[in-house]
């Protein structure tokens, strides 16, 4: 396991050290004087160099990609150019909303997919199956900003079921304000989870440990929950972990969709008004946050299936 | 499908008698059930592909004019007769719009799915027939870019470019060929050691034709199944760069485009914005069926939607 470990975290590295530079550089593969830019075409000289100066950017290329390191380990990325406070502090307001819409939204991709999946794989190539299948093919096909705006039309507009847009006040608030972007983002994700688990399930029905629990005569409930839904728990959470890349850009299309104040909405704001600070700090967060958890989810994989580790 | 029925049909002829007769002849029905839907699968989604490929290259000779032609007399119209989508703010027919956007998303789909496949298939099929150092460094880079997580390079790149297709363009340019050269490679791996192609060898032909002639044919058929769905995650990709600003700006009748001009509209007018999503959807359809019906020809579990 030990030699695995590391193994895997050593892989991580050049993934991390490309987040960061990609992060850092970003600012000056921009066509033009980023300062210029962000003040506009108007400003003077002595405001340009002051900017300039401000962000570090006319000191030596790496200086200021370690001080940009140094920063960024104590979670200090300067100053938002356009809201005039530590970005540091920005992503800390904001991280509660994106992080609360990722967990709802995964149990209820959860809630969906999982059942589907050993409906489909029991009943599989018969017309229950199909249908489900379909449903699958659907919701892939399926941009999340149109099916976000679907929710919105029949839950807010035709039932007035839930607000349109907006976080809400109080837990109680959060969720309800949260609900409908959730279960966006989980019909987004659940043909993923769908798909590997139907796979998965008609696999363990297939394995010896299942017959044998048959030819014993235990009841078929039993061996679906103890044998078969054991499996599809590790999965699941298998597949969650590869595939949070894929829910992040979930995440950050349908934050704009709904207008929530998370990261994801700070971010595209930021690339529209060419807030360089508040990207880069998003992009470096982002990345690293997605690289960690596949790390997670593979050290997981390894420790509960011992083949992995071989 | 086909597996699982033969290994019943071994099954039922294993247990001879009238009463495995019957089973295996049930089982050989509803094989030939299945086969039969399969191929009705890969049709219908060729159909729905060509039709709507062949309405949006073909504009201009259909009678479909000018997409940005406004009239403002003419907003906000539902869908009718004349105007069978309905019309915008500004009185433009929406169908039309949506047949000259779809030149921009299914170009951009179609091409920068082909591109990335070539090249990832060239690079993994030589990679892994040769071995060595250069599968080493293939293998250690495609897992780096693979590693990578996609959206952040891609707004990473859409900060540098400004809104607009480069952004979106370079980015799966970048990223894109990975998963082609792993699959390849992985296939490569077993295919290498198969006697066809130590046949080939002892036959002195030279190394480029036993890869490209011999082996890739057979290597490459995950990868045809994944790209159909990697064509409707592209469309996918830059409709929602569109919808948020960063990908085709307006007038541009980018699909995604579309819908987000109909958003602020989305309660007097819903027509806007949810035909030409219903159109996104429809590609999207179309390709995965494609992808299913390929996967079920090629008889092995390359199904995307978990078919067997």
């Amino acid at each position: 396991m030990g030699a695995y470990l590391l193994k895997r975290a050593v892989q991580a590295i050049p993934v991390l050290i490309g987040i960061s530079l990609a992060a850092f550089v970003l600012i000056h593969l921009v066509p033009g004087d980023p300062a210029q830019i962000i003040l506009g075409a108007q400003a003077t000289p002595k405001a340009v160099a002051t900017l300039n100066q401000q962000l570090g950017l006319d000191r030596p290329l790496v200086s200021q990609y370690l001080d940009f390191i140094t920063g960024a380990v104590h979670f200090d990325f300067g100053e938002s150019i356009i809201q005039k406070t530590s970005v540091g502090g920005i992503i800390g307001s904001r991280a509660e909303v994106t992080l609360l819409l990722l967990l709802y939204s995964v149990v209820i991709s959860i809630l969906i997919a999982v059942p589907l999946a050993i409906v489909s794989a029991l009943r599989r190539n018969r017309p229950l199956d199909h249908g489900i299948r379909f449903f699958s093919t659907l919701t892939f096909a399926m941009p999340s900003f149109l099916l976000g705006l679907l929710l919105i039309l029949f839950f807010s507009l035709q039932l007035e079921l839930l607000p349109t847009s907006g976080y809400g006040d109080g837990f109680a608030g959060h969720l309800r304000g949260l609900t409908l972007p959730a279960l966006t983002v989980g019909l987004y994700l659940a043909p993923v989870l769908l798909r590997t688990l139907r796979v998965g399930v008609i696999d363990t029905l297939g394995t010896e440990y299942v017959e044998a629990a048959r030819a014993r005569g235990l009841a078929r409930p039993r061996i679906l929950f103890k044998h078969v839904l054991k499996n599809s728990a590790i999965s699941t959470v298998t597949v969650l972990g590869l595939n949070v890349g894929f829910l992040l850009s979930g995440l950050v299309v349908i934050e704009n969709v709904f207008s929530l104040p998370g990261l994801g909405s700070e971010l595209v704001s930021s690339i529209v008004n060419r807030d360089y600070p508040t990207i880069q700090a998003l992009t470096l967060v982002f990345g690293v946050s997605v690289v960690v958890i596949n790390l997670l989810t593979d050290l997981l994989y390894a420790y509960l299936d011992p083949r992995v580790r071989l | 499908m086909s597996a699982e029925a033969s290994a019943g049909e071994t099954l039922a002829f294993k247990l001879g008698g009238p009463a495995g007769r019957a089973t295996a002849a049930r089982l050989r029905k509803r094989a030939a059930g299945e086969r039969r839907w399969a191929k009705a699968t890969l049709w219908a989604g060729i159909a729905i592909v060509v039709v709507i490929a062949f309405v949006c290259f073909a504009g201009p000779l259909l009678g479909f004019a000018d997409p940005n032609q406004q009239n403002l007399t003419q907003a906000l119209r539902p869908p009718s007769l004349e105007h069978p989508f309905g019309t915008d703010t500004l009185g433009r027919d929406i169908l039309t719009r949506v047949v000259y956007g779809g030149r921009i998303d299914l170009t951009f789909a179609v091409v920068m799915t082909l591109i990335p496949f070539v090249l990832g298939a060239l690079v993994g099929a030589i990679a892994g027939y040769r071995g060595g150092w250069l599968d080493t460094v293939v293998n250690r880079l495609v897992d780096t870019v693979v590693a990578f997580p996609f959206i952040v390079l891609i707004l990473a790149i859409v900060t540098i470019t400004g809104p607009g297709l480069e952004g979106a363009y370079i980015g799966v340019f970048a990223v894109g060929w990975a998963l082609y050269a792993r699959m390849t490679r992985g296939e490569m791996l077993v295919e290498r050691e198969r006697e066809y192609i130590f046949a080939a060898r002892t036959l002195g032909y030279s190394t480029p034709r036993i890869v490209f002639r011999h082996a890739l044919p057979n290597v490459i058929r995950a990868s045809i199944v994944f790209s159909m769905a990697d064509i409707v995650l592209n469309i996918l990709l830059l409709s929602s760069l569109s919808y948020l600003g960063l990908g085709a700006t307006p007038p541009s009748p980018e699909w995604g485009a579309l819908v987000a001009e109909g958003k602020d509209v989305l309660l007097t007018a819903w027509w806007v914005a949810t035909l030409p999503g219903l159109v996104i959807v429809l590609v999207g359809i179309g390709f995965s069926l494609i992808g299913d019906g390929i996967a079920d020809r090629f008889g092995r579990d390359f199904s995307l939607t978990g078919g067997e």
